[in-house]
C-alpha cells in the first residue's frame, strides 16, 4: 500500500514522537491564518496609480490595451478592433457583461454565445480582477464562463473593469474567496500577455498554443 | 533585479517557507488530499516510478484511451512514462513545443525548462519537414505556426490530458501549471479525463505561500516579471459547466523523495525546478545537458540524480564540479548545492566508490599533509624537480601523469626553492646579524 | 623577527601553491602586512588548508588537517593568506567537528580571525601607504571561493585604486569560473579546458596586459592557457602589483637573466 509506506517514511524520516499535536497546531494555523509573505513594494500603491502600473505591465507583457471611459462603449470598441483586424467571427461567454451587449446590426461579425472550439478567430470574456504587480488577469471558470475561451481562438478579448485592479495577487485572492464563499472554482487563470514561446534557439515568437493576441478593454467608469 | 528589490528578502522567505513545509509535509499533504477528494478528483500515492506509471496506465485503460496530450513534466520524464504508454498501446503527444520538437527526433530534454535547448533551427526544421511532410522551412514563425496547426487536431482529438505541476496547494486541493505556451491549458480543458503527475514535495500550504514562489519562479528560470499563464485546477467539471474534463485524477509519485526527509539531502527538496542553477553553471554550459546522462542536467541533477538511480551509477555527477558555488548564489530557494554535492563524494569516499587512483593519490597526498616536516621535504623537493624539468622557460608543455593538465595548457613551473626554505633562511640570517 | 615587540603579530598562511610555485606571492604578503603595522610569522608546522581531501569526500583527513592547522595558528592575532580558496577552507573547518567537540569552538574561533590578504589589508592598510611603480592596464579575475565564500570584490580593487599607474579594465564575465577548480581540472580535462577557454577570450577582449587574481590555482590555470594560446598577456598575483614586486617575471614566464 502506497500511501501508508509514504506516509510511514516521511513520518519516520521526521522522528514524529507519539504526540503529534504541536505539529498539528502549527498546520492547522498556517492553513487558518493565510498570512501575506512579503509583498513587494511596487504593488503596494495609491488606487489612483495602480491602474497605471497595470497598464504599464500589461503592455510590457505584449498585451494590448484599449481604454474606454464608458461600459456602454464596450460592443463598439470590440467592433472597431475586429473590423480593423479584419476579425469576422467572435464567440464569447455568457456573463451578464456580455449579455448586455448592444451590438451594431451591421457589424459584419457572426456572433455566438458558447464555448470556443478549434478554429475559431476571437473570443470575448470579461474578467475577475487585474493585478497591478505584473499586468495580469485573473479569469476563473464557471456555467456562464468556459475556459476554452480563453485558450483556443487566436484573439481573446477581455474586458476588465478599472474598480477591479488590484496591487498584488493577495488582494485577489482575498476577493476570489469572497467572491466564491470559499470555494476554490474548478480553473482560475492567471493570464499575462498573449502565448509565446523560445523553444526554437531560444528566439522568441508569440502565439505557440494559446491566443496570438491578448486584447484588453479597459472601462475606467466600472 | 533591479525592478524587484525585495528579491533576496523574498527567497530567504522562500527557504524558511519550504523548510516549515517539509517539517509538515505529511500533515499537509493529507489536507490537499482531503480538499481535492472534497473538489471530486481522485488522488493516487504512488511510491516507485513503477507504481505510477502503471496508475497511470490504468486511468487511461479504463477510459479506453487511444491518445494522450501531455504538458511538460519532468516527473513524467522521470518515470519514464511516454515509453510505458506506447508499449501498452496509449499514444502520448507531447505539446509544448520544445518536447513536440524532441518527440518527433526520438530525443530526450537537456534543460528541465527549455528542453530542446541543444537543438538548431536547421534540427527542427529538418525534423518538422520529415514529419509533417511539409514544404521544408527555416523560418522560425512559420515552424511554429505548423506546430500549432498540427497540435490543435491532437489537442481535440485526445481521451486523456495529463500535465504536471509546478505546485500543490493544500488550502484549496488545487494544482498549478505555469507555461508560457498555453499547451497545458489546452491538454487539460479539452480531454474528458485529466491526470495530474506531480511529486509530493510541492505541497504548499496556502495560495498566498505559492504566490511567494510565483514571484521567484519566472524570475529564476527565464527572467520574466510572471509566466504567461498560471493556471489553477481544483477538480472535474462542476455542475452547470460548459467545458473542463470529466474527471480528475492527481498521482502523487514518491519516488526516493520521502528516504531525503531524514538525509543530508533534505534541502534538494526545496527544489521548485527554477533552472537557475543550470542556466548559471559554467560547467552545464560548457558540456550541455544531455552530458549528465539522466532527467535532471545541471547542478540541482548532480544532487538529484544519484539520489534517484544509485551513487554507484551516478557518483562521476556531484564530482564533475568546481565548487565556484554559483548555483547557491542564484538559487532562489537557497539550497547549498556544492554543500549537497560534497555529502556525495563523502559517501563516495567512505564506500569506497571513488577510484582507487584517486583515492591512492589522496591518501599519499594526506599522509604527507598531517606531517609538516615530511610535508616540507616533500614540497621542496616537488619544487626542484618541476624546476629542472621546466628549466629556464618558466613552464612546461608536457608532464608524464599530469596530461590532464598539459592536454591543454602549459604547467608554469616553480624557482626551485619553496617559500618555507627561502624564509627559513633568511630568518636564520636575521637572526645571526 | 622585526624589533618592535608592540605591533600585533599576524601569522602568515603561506599556502601550497604559493609554497611551491610561487614564493614570491607570501613574501609579497609579508612585506604588505608589515607596511599595514602587523609583525610577521610563519608557523613551521603548517602545511596545507585541507581542501583537496575535503573536497574529494574524506572527513577524517580533513579533520586530522584542520586540528593541526588550528593548533599551528593558535594565538595570533590574525590568519592571512593569499588565496580566497584556502582562507575559505579554513572558514569550513566548524563543518567537519560536531558541535560539542572542543574542536568545534576553536575552529569556529580560527574561522573568526582567518582573512584573505587583500580583505585584511583593506581593513588595516592606511591606503595612502600602498606605492607601486607598476604601470598599466589590468583585468581581475574574481576567484569562486573568494568572491562567494568570503565575499571579496571591491576589496582587490580598492587597493588596486591607489595606485596610479594601474588602469583596471573589467572583463566579461569577470566572476565566472575560469575551471581550475582543484582536481577538478585533472579529473575532467575537457569540460576544464572548455571553461578556461572561455576565460582567456574574455581577458583577450579586456584590452588587458596584465590579469590580476587572488589565488594562484587559479592564475597557474589561465596563465598556462594564456601560454599555451600564444597570448602574451601576463598573469600575476595581485600583491605582487601591490607590494611594488611586478618586477619579478610573470606566472610561467622564463627567469630573466
Amino acid at each position: 500500500m502506497s500511501r501508508a509506506e509514504i506516509f510511514n517514511r516521511i513520518r519516520t524520516g521526521l522522528k514524529v514522537g507519539a504526540d503529534d499535536s504541536a505539529r498539528r497546531a502549527a498546520v492547522e494555523a498556517r492553513l487558518n491564518a493565510r498570512a501575506r509573505n512579503l509583498i513587494p513594494q511596487r504593488a503596494q500603491l495609491p488606487a489612483e496609480e495602480l491602474v497605471q502600473l497595470f497598464l504599464n505591465m500589461a503592455r510590457e507583457a505584449a498585451a494590448e490595451v484599449i481604454e474606454i471611459e464608458r461600459r456602454e462603449q464596450l460592443a463598439a470598441a470590440v467592433e472597431h478592433y475586429l473590423q480593423a483586424q479584419g476579425v469576422g467571427q467572435l464567440v464569447s461567454s455568457d456573463e451578464e457583461l456580455i449579455v448586455a451587449l448592444q451590438w451594431s446590426h451591421d457589424n459584419g461579425i457572426v456572433h455566438e454565445r458558447r464555448p470556443a472550439r478549434a478554429g475559431d478567430e476571437a473570443s470575448l470574456t470579461g474578467s475577475f480582477a487585474g493585478i497591478a504587480e505584473t499586468g495580469t488577469l485573473l479569469l476563473y471558470s464557471g456555467a456562464e464562463r468556459p475556459t476554452t475561451l480563453n485558450f483556443l481562438p487566436d484573439t481573446h478579448i477581455v474586458a476588465l473593469r478599472a474598480s477591479t485592479i488590484v496591487g498584488p495577487y493577495e488582494d485577489a485572492w482575498q476577493q476570489l474567496r469572497q467572491a466564491t464563499g470559499g470555494q476554490m472554482p474548478r480553473t482560475v487563470n492567471l493570464i499575462t500577455g498573449p502565448s509565446r514561446s523560445a523553444d526554437i534557439e531560444q528566439r522568441l515568437q508569440m502565439g505557440a498554443h494559446g491566443p496570438r493576441n491578448l486584447v484588453i478593454v479597459l472601462m475606467h467608469d466600472e | 533585479m533591479a525592478r524587484l528589490p525585495e528579491f533576496d528578502a523574498l527567497r530567504d522567505q522562500a527557504r524558511d517557507l519550504k523548510n516549515h513545509i517539509l517539517e509538515h509535509l505529511d500533515l499537509y499533504l493529507e489536507v490537499f488530499e482531503r480538499n481535492v477528494t472534497a473538489n471530486g478528483g481522485t488522488v493516487h500515492w504512488c511510491r516507485t516510478a513503477e507504481d505510477a506509471r502503471r496508475t497511470i496506465l490504468e486511468i487511461c485503460q479504463q477510459k479506453e484511451a487511444k491518445t494522450v496530450t501531455k504538458g511538460k513534466s519532468m516527473v513524467s520524464e522521470e518515470i519514464a512514462l511516454n515509453d510505458y504508454l506506447e508499449a501498452n498501446g496509449v499514444r502520448p503527444v507531447e505539446t509544448d513545443l520544445g518536447e513536440y520538437i524532441l518527440q518527433l527526433r526520438h530525443d530526450h530534454p537537456s534543460h528541465i525548462v527549455a528542453p530542446a535547448i541543444h537543438l538548431t533551427l536547421e534540427d527542427v526544421s529538418e525534423a518538422f519537414h520529415q514529419a509533417h511532410q511539409r514544404p521544408k522551412t527555416s523560418d522560425p514563425a512559420a515552424l511554429m505556426r505548423e506546430a500549432r496547426e498540427m497540435l490543435r487536431k491532437q489537442f481535440v482529438a485526445a481521451d486523456v490530458g495529463i500535465t504536471g505541476a509546478n505546485f500543490l496547494i493544500a488550502e484549496t486541493g488545487s494544482t498549478i501549471i505555469c507555461t508560457n505556451e498555453g499547451n497545458g491549458d489546452l491538454t487539460q480543458t479539452l480531454p474528458k479525463t485529466h491526470i495530474v503527475v506531480s511529486s509530493i514535495e510541492k505541497v504548499v500550504p496556502t495560495l498566498e505561500d505559492m504566490t511567494l514562489f510565483l514571484r521567484l519562479l519566472a524570475r529564476s528560470a527565464t527572467g520574466q516579471e510572471f509566466t504567461v499563464y498560471n493556471t489553477l485546477s481544483s477538480g472535474p467539471r462542476r455542475p452547470g459547466d460548459q467545458d473542463g474534463p470529466e474527471d480528475y485524477h492527481v498521482v502523487l509519485v514518491d519516488n526516493g523523495r520521502s528516504d531525503m526527509i531524514a538525509s543530508e539531502m533534505r534541502e534538494m527538496l526545496r527544489c521548485i525546478r527554477c533552472s537557475a542553477c543550470m542556466n548559471h553553471c559554467p560547467v552545464y554550459g560548457a558540456v550541455g545537458g544531455h552530458s549528465y546522462g539522466w532527467v535532471y542536467p545541471g547542478p540541482m541533477g548532480s544532487v538529484l540524480t544519484p539520489q534517484m538511480v544509485g551513487l554507484d551509477k551516478a557518483g562521476l555527477l556531484p564530482n564533475a564540479s568546481t565548487f565556484c558555488g554559483k548555483c547557491e548564489e542564484v538559487c532562489p530557494v537557497r539550497i547549498p548545492l556544492p554543500k549537497l554535492m560534497r555529502h556525495w563524494r563523502e559517501r563516495e569516499f567512505e564506500q569506497h566508490l571513488s577510484p582507487a587512483s584517486v583515492r591512492g593519490g589522496l591518501g599519499v597526498w594526506a599522509f604527507f599533509a598531517k606531517r609538516p616536516a615530511l610535508y616540507r621535504l616533500l614540497t621542496a623537493s616537488g619544487s626542484r624537480v618541476l624546476r629542472l624539468l621546466g628549466g629556464k622557460r618558466g613552464r612546461l608543455a608536457k608532464l608524464p601523469l599530469a596530461g590532464g593538465w598539459t592536454d591543454h595548457r602549459d604547467l608554469p613551473t616553480p624557482s626551485g626553492t619553496t617559500f618555507m626554505q627561502q624564509w627559513q633562511a633568511q630568518q636564520k640570517r636575521e637572526h645571526r646579524s | 623577527m622585526p624589533e618592535d615587540r608592540s605591533r600585533p603579530v599576524v601569522g602568515l598562511f603561506v599556502t601550497c601553491l604559493a609554497d611551491m610555485f610561487r614564493p614570491e606571492v607570501a613574501f609579497a604578503s609579508v612585506k604588505l602586512l608589515e607596511l599595514a603595522g602587523f609583525s610577521v610569522e610563519v608557523p613551521r608546522s603548517q602545511t596545507c588548508c585541507g581542501q583537496p581531501a575535503f573536497n574529494s569526500g574524506d572527513r577524517a583527513d580533513s579533520a586530522a588537517i584542520a586540528r593541526q592547522t588550528i593548533a599551528a595558528f593558535d594565538g595570533y592575532a590574525a590568519v592571512v593568506g593569499p588565496s580566497g580558496s584556502c582562507i575559505g577552507m579554513l572558514h569550513h573547518y566548524p563543518e567537519l567537528f560536531s558541535e560539542e567537540d572542543p574542536w568545534y569552538a576553536r575552529a569556529q574561533e580560527l574561522k573568526s580571525r582567518a582573512f584573505e590578504i587583500t580583505d585584511f589589508l583593506s581593513r588595516h592598510l592606511e591606503l595612502d601607504k600602498l606605492q607601486s611603480r607598476f604601470q598599466g592596464k589590468v583585468t581581475y579575475h574574481d576567484s569562486c571561493s573568494g568572491l562567494r565564500e568570503l565575499g571579496i570584490k571591491q576589496q582587490p580593487r580598492e587597493l588596486l585604486a591607489q595606485l596610479p599607474g594601474v588602469e583596471l579594465c573589467e572583463m566579461e564575465e569577470a566572476e565566472t569560473c575560469c575551471g581550475f577548480g582543484g582536481t577538478f581540472c585533472v579529473k575532467y580535462p575537457d569540460i576544464s579546458n572548455r571553461m578556461v577557454g572561455n576565460k582567456v577570450g574574455n581577458i583577450r577582449n579586456s584590452g588587458a596586459q596584465t590579469l590580476l587574481g587572488g589565488d594562484l590555482g587559479c592564475l597557474l590555470n589561465m596563465a598556462g592557457k594564456l601560454k599555451r594560446e600564444g597570448v602574451t598577456i601576463e598573469a600575476r598575483h595581485v600583491v605582487e602589483v601591490l607590494a611594488d614586486m611586478a618586477d619579478i617575471p610573470a606566472i610561467a614566464e622564463a627567469a630573466r637573466n
